[in-house]
């Protein structure tokens, strides 16, 4: 008899099952825990207890939450606070021994930046770390998922975690993207179509024609925002353009377990007629490039739209809502969202800070000038995409054009590491949370791609991308 | 972790939906130590104007409402980031319950690690609830997490589902480390087989 057909996500699941418990709870064993700077509490947790370390050898970690990123000497950082986030990290690294891609090392950067590109993320794993942009690491084909810090001090300790099965979802987007829409958009998309909570208890498996037209970047990023529809995870099918990613990496196999592990990773699809809890399917023709205009990602639409009016919302609870965020943006109902004008631009994070998106920003950067009372940050991903991105020339392109060309970290996504905008600053980012304060207290955040961001940075305000475009 | 008290409190209400973990507790807080006073950050953009005067109207500085212990909220409360500093905070104020129709996945389950339940109701008989306590911000809630019942202010009782482990582990005091560690031969067996199995 043929067994069932399962999902892709079912076949990670079952394969990482180590016992279950009479509540219907799975214990699953983690293969790679990633760490952050932010994680000293878990191994207090665990000193509190006496506790070590049950597998060092698969914890991963690199400073980047509360690294300022005009250094990379810990003594330098102003805030002793800061300061003892990153040296924390440092300490416990060397008393239990797992792998730190420190300061100093060539190999650090953002996490979800760091993991992929080290070839420490690969199909078939469950990846964790105590943030919720883990999800990014889904888009290999990984189980990958955020968990909290007594989690953290969990796996640390059982190298296990403790999860009730989620539901499945499979988003399908069909089509060809049309000019200057990207991973970003789709995301953007995506969640304002389904909400954000529209996921929630869920793993989505992205699928259809243009996902599989992705680049790993663009998978990267669409993986990446999957938290903000609520879902638990985002998944790709690991196919050829995931093969040729990893291949040659550090941490991945070579030779004979290479093709081994290719075999193993193509088996991993979803079966032809595995079921999901829910099926959604959009139109790639229908994607613009997209801006966020509310405090919520899901407050998104196209560039070229106005700005929503609470009057049309459909209950008094939503328009209140509508209106709250408005006031709060300083936007006005009918206003064209293309006229905004922004204080602040930031092209980065686990989003949008790899080679390719600051390729696309480059192209919108080279022969234009930031505009005057403009402040432009570049801040790449980790260490290895600053490295290739100044081989390539770019750090140039954007210098020449007025943008600060910073060193890699999370930066202005949270503002952990005190680089925050004034209270009313408009800030236009490549970022995944425009929640109200997310970039410092009474900062204004609009979401959007990284040659949407360098448009906005060069323009002074919002600005269709593809307008320049067509403009040369 | 202390045993999990059967709860009678005013309710306090933050009737919006999709409160986000930034707003529970802003990222600039997030370097506190464990044991700092993470409740008196709670909400702090929202409850403090910049010169750290009261905003007048929010929730949390209205005298009736100062002490709750039980709070209310719209759907998809604490969505976002997978802070469980935002746990720290609300448990650092006071607050045991939240009872909202729907939670962030990650809030849900660190809140049930540290002492804080999350409370699933439907939306409309939250609605109901936050309207009550803004009618009568007196009318005191009771959570029984023994029972797994909800008592409104009205008298009206609300059953509520909750993981049975995690119950357990509320009103016993366990520690789910301990639990997981007990099981140290499973996970052995489990890593022998990786190993073989080339995973």
């Amino acid at each position: 008899m043929n067994p069932e057909p399962r999902t892709m996500f079912e076949k990670v699941w079952d394969r990482h099952r180590v016992l279950e418990r009479e509540d219907g709870q799975t214990l699953l064993y983690v293969d790679r825990h990633l760490l952050h700077d932010g994680t000293a509490p878990a191994f207090e947790m665990l000193k509190a207890r006496g506790q070590k370390m049950r597998a060092p050898g698969r914890t991963f970690a690199t400073p980047d939450h509360y690294m300022p990123t005009d250094t990379r000497i810990a003594a330098e950082i102003p805030d002793p606070a800061l300061r003892e986030m990153v040296l924390s990290l440092e300490r416990n690294a060397a008393a239990e021994g797992f792998a730190l891609y420190g300061l100093d090392d060539p190999r650090q950067g953002i996490v979800h930046v760091v993991g992929p590109e080290l070839g420490l993320s690969q199909p078939g794993m469950i990846i964790v770390c105590g943030d919720s942009h883990t999800s990014t690491h889904g888009a290999l084909g990984a189980l990958a998922f955020g968990i909290g810090m007594t989690e953290v001090a969990h796996v640390l300790a059982t190298q296990c975690l403790w999860q009730r099965k989620p539901k499945t979802m499979r988003i399908a987007i069909e089509g060809a993207l049309g000019a200057g829409v990207t991973a970003k958009d789709v995301i953007l998309h995506v969640i304002a179509t389904i909400g954000t909570a529209g996921a929630t208890g869920h793993v989505i498996e992205y699928a259809g024609s243009a996902v599989r037209g992705l680049s790993m970047e663009g998978r990267l990023t669409l993986c990446n925002m999957t938290i903000e529809a609520g879902a638990r995870a985002g998944m790709v099918a690991p196919d050829e353009t995931t093969f040729a990613f990893l291949e040659g990496r550090e941490n991945v196999p070579t030779g004979a377990a290479w093709d081994a592990a290719v075999a193993r990773w193509r088996s991993l699809a979803s079966d032809p007629g595995a079921v999901f809890d829910r099926f959604v399917e959009l139109d790639a023709a229908t994607i613009a490039p997209t801006v966020t205009w509310g405090t919520s990602p899901q407050e998104a639409v196209a560039v070229d739209s106005r700005v929503p009016d609470p009057a049309a919302a459909p209950s008094p609870g939503r328009r209140a809502e509508m209106e709250e965020m408005l006031a709060y943006m300083g936007l006005s109902p009918g206003q064209l969202l293309a006229e905004v004008a922004v204080d602040r631009v930031f092209i980065g994070s686990c989003t949008n800070g790899r080679i390719e998106d600051l390729r696309a920003a480059a192209g919108v950067a080279r022969g234009r000038q930031v505009a005057e009372g403009v402040t432009a940050w570049v801040v790449p991903g980790s260490a290895q995409v600053k490295r290739q991105a100044e081989a390539e020339g770019l750090d140039r392109i954007f210098r020449e054009a007025g943008f600060a060309w910073r060193e890699a970290g999370c930066s202005m996504c949270l503002g952990t590491n005190g680089e925050i905008g004034r209270p009313g600053e408009r800030i236009a980012s490549t970022s995944n949370r425009n929640f109200r304060g997310r970039q410092g207290p009474g900062v204004r955040t609009h979401l959007m791609n990284p040659a949407m961001a360098a448009a906005a940075a060069v323009t002074g305000r919002i600005t269709d991308v593809r307008r320049l475009m067509e403009a040369g | 972790m202390e045993p999990f008290p059967r709860l009678r409190s005013v309710a306090v209400p933050f009737a919006r939906d999709n409160i986000d973990t930034d707003q529970i507790l802003p990222a600039r807080f997030l370097h506190l130590a464990r044991d700092a006073d993470h409740g008196a950050c709670l909400f702090r953009d929202l409850r403090y104007h910049a010169d750290g005067s009261e905003v007048e109207d929010f929730p949390l500085n209205r005298p009736a409402w100062r002490a709750g212990r039980i709070a209310l909220g719209g759907e998809n409360f604490a969505c976002g980031s997978s802070r469980e500093n935002a746990v720290w905070a609300m448990h650092g104020h006071g607050f045991r319950a939240v009872i909202a129709p729907s939670f962030g996945d990650i809030f849900a389950q660190n809140g049930l690690k540290n002492g804080l339940l999350p409370v699933r109701l439907p939306a409309e008989t939250v609605a109901m609830m936050i309207a009550q306590a803004e009618a009568m911000p007196e009318g005191e809630v009771t959570v029984d997490l023994e029972a797994q019942t909800v008592t409104a202010a009205d008298g009206t009782i609300h059953p509520f589902e909750v993981d049975p482990f995690a119950r357990k582990c509320l009103l016993e005091g366990i520690d789910e480390m301990s639990f997981t560690l007990s099981h140290h031969e499973d996970i052995a067996a489990f890593e022998r087989r990786l190993g073989r199995e080339n995973f």
